[in-house]
């Protein structure tokens, strides 16, 4: 299997206002949301970041994806950093989360031609990616309704088709089914498995135990920014559900890190 | 980059309450207030035809009467004991002028004429009015203007401009100039900026703060494309906004100075006598202006975290705009120092008023559309650098 992302000691801290600072009673200036964190997926495997909110998952994400910039580490996606060559990582990966929106004005006919343009996809590659894409979610009917006329499931599928119009070798997913009811999850769910299968790669996030139980082939545990444990699936569960072991490195890790601080 | 120009230019120009709100409600809204501005001081400042003013005069001499009677103005005459209840009745606005003259005013007059200025002393006139009703002022006017006429003809030591015809040499072309250098490049200044006003804090902060700025950021497009693109868009529907306020104004405008004739005759002058030269130099100046403009309240609204915000932080900006538009409203012409063609904004009314008033220096013109172009193209560097940040893109 090919290693297609490496992360090498990936380190991301926030400035908090003095206002934060008050609210969560500390002194500390900077937070560490990311903490030397380093992992790799291979070609044609769906890796989950799995951990509680706050631990650090979305910015790794936002990293990786070129959003942010680490403040020591770096990260190679196929081979090119994220530090130094952003625009060829960005050609490389599809980023999708909540946070990303489309252009309510717009319908998705004419944003996934715009970004296929952004993304100097030849026309009419564009064209039969654009139909075959748009049947297989049911957006075909829906492709002349503006964005802000869709319900919220039709949005999240016009969003997942639309950051697919380069044919992204890499697609990083943050918190794939939230908000999502459980047929559109389970159209999104089955599709992942079906990039999958086609030989993509996939990073997601998620704090749902089930979902990465029922796709990811590898998984890595975050927790407080640091990665506790990552290896496949089996192997991190060992012998119990992949629920009971996580909260089993729960406890641990907030155990050490506050003896941490007491030392 | 022409992509997401093509883009902003579909966003507005599809979008019908964008382009009513934007291009059509500045020129038509200006033209209604100014016409009606212009129009209601036209009323205020003209009597009514049927009106029939109140005049009283004590002691009216027969010299004046006749005078005034020629002018169709009737004088009533009264005791030097009313005088008080017609004061009362001017300041109560009932009656319009009260004219005292002293007894025997004709016979001084006459002795004066006469030569016999031994015995002479001035007669003493007293008009009394009330400066707040028009008909009242007028009518002051009127009577004043007719008693210096009859002692400038009783003792003529000389007379200044006493024929009927016009004596101002001025060209019905050199007075439009005139009051379009002193006015135009202000609200000129004014629109542009409230033109792009309109639409750049929409479309950067908009973006931002919908969140679908970030989805451009992940695609391969350069960041200088995207501040490039988004700048030169804005600055186009800013112009086409601008001109919509302009030409708003200039239909307005002959109502608004109370010019007399067809109301167009004016925008008729000014339209013609410019050479299509002078268009271009113009249209060269203000879309680097606009330019400029745009890039900074890009700037400021890639800052802000709201739409609101934006707006509020701008504000200042544009008052600092109108005031450098204020600045050449009471100059005759436009500055010779190079020097001051080297800053931005105030280069572009200097040599609009250049422009207007026939007076610009080609070496002025390209100067101030060099230095506008390069401020904006810093404002293109510096919003790069901001849509690089992730604490510009991403702060909360």
């Amino acid at each position: 299997m090919r290693e297609i992302l490496r992360a090498e000691s990936l380190s991301k801290t926030f400035k908090l206002s003095t206002k934060q600072q008050r609210i969560e009673h500390t002194k500390q200036r900077v937070r560490t949301a990311v903490d030397q964190l380093s992992f790799s997926a291979y070609e044609g495997e769906i890796f989950g970041l799995l951990g509680p909110n706050g631990a650090g998952k979305t910015t790794t994400l936002r990293m990786l994806a070129t959003l942010i910039k680490p403040d020591a580490g770096d990260a190679l996606i196929d081979g090119y950093s994220i530090r130094s060559q952003p625009e060829v990582v960005r050609s490389r990966i599809a980023f999708l989360t909540s946070e990303l929106k489309l252009e309510d004005f717009f319908t998705p006919d004419y944003l996934f031609d715009f970004f296929s343009n952004l993304h100097a996809v030849d026309p009419i590659v564009a064209r039969q990616r654009k139909q075959r894409l748009f049947e297989r979610f049911g957006i075909d009917e829906f492709a002349q309704v503006k964005v802000g006329d869709l319900s919220s499931g039709m949005k999240q599928k016009a969003s997942l088709v639309i950051s697919l119009v380069h044919d992204p070798a890499i697609i990083i997913f943050d918190e794939p089914t939230n908000g999502l009811d459980v047929i559109t999850a389970k159209v999104v769910t089955d599709f992942l498995s079906e990039l999958r299968d086609q030989g993509k790669t996939i990073i997601l996030s998620t704090h749902i135990f089930s979902l990465v139980e029922k796709l990811c082939d590898r998984i890595g545990v975050i927790i407080n920014g640091q990665m506790i444990v990552c290896d496949s699936l089996v192997n991190v569960a060992q012998d119990q559900s992949l629920e009971d072991r996580f909260f089993e490195l729960y406890l641990k890790a907030t155990k050490d890190s506050r003896s941490g601080d007491a030392a | 980059m022409m992509a997401i120009v093509r883009k902003e230019f579909r966003r507005f120009f599809t979008d019908r309450r964008m382009v009513l709100s934007v291009l059509l409600l500045p020129g038509l809204m200006i033209y209604l207030i100014y016409s009606f501005i212009g129009s209601a001081a036209t009323d205020f400042l003209t009597t009514n035809e049927d009106y029939v003013p109140v005049i009283y005069a004590v002691n009216l001499p027969d010299s004046v009467a006749e005078l005034s009677s020629q002018a169709d103005v009737e004088i009533q005459p009264a005791e030097a004991d009313q005088a008080a209840e017609i004061k009362t009745q001017i300041a109560e606005k009932s009656a319009d002028l009260l004219a005292i003259f002293p007894e025997g005013f004709d016979k001084q007059v006459s002795l004066a004429m006469a030569g016999n200025t031994q015995d002479y002393t001035p007669p003493r006139v007293e008009l009394y009015y009330n400066s707040t009703k028009i008909e009242s002022n007028s009518m002051y006017a009127l009577l004043q203007t007719e008693l210096n006429d009859y002692r400038d003809a009783s003792f003529t030591l000389f007379t200044v401009n006493p024929g009927e015809q016009s004596y101002d040499l001025v060209t019905e072309e050199s007075a439009t100039s005139f009051m379009l250098a002193s006015l135009l490049p202000m609200l000129l200044m004014l629109f542009l900026f409230t033109g792009s006003m309109s639409v750049a804090p929409e479309s950067i902060v908009g973006e931002k703060e919908r969140g679908t700025i970030a989805t451009l950021l992940v695609t391969p497009m350069r960041r200088w494309e995207l501040a490039l693109g988004k700048i030169v868009s804005i600055s186009c529907i800013a112009l086409l906004s601008g001109l919509s306020s302009f030409i708003g104004i200039m239909l307005s405008l002959p109502k608004l100075i109370g010019i007399e004739g067809p109301s167009t005759q004016l925008s008729n002058t000014a339209a013609t006598m410019y050479a299509p030269v002078d268009y271009l130099m113009l249209l060269a100046v203000v879309f680097s202006t606009v330019l400029l403009f745009v890039g900074l309240i890009s700037i400021i609204s890639a800052y802000a975290k709201t739409v609101k915000e934006a707006n509020t932080l701008v504000t200042p900006l544009m008052i600092v705009v109108m005031l450098v538009g204020v600045t050449v409203m009471f100059s005759q012409s436009a500055t010779t120092n190079l020097m001051l063609y080297l800053i931005p904004a105030y280069n572009s009314v200097q040599v609009i008023v250049g422009i207007l008033s026939f007076s610009y220096q080609p070496l002025f013109v390209a100067i101030t559309v060099l230095t506008n172009v390069l401020a904006a193209g810093i404002c293109v560097f510096i919003l790069t650098r901001m849509f690089n940040s992730e604490k510009v893109m991403f702060s909360r």
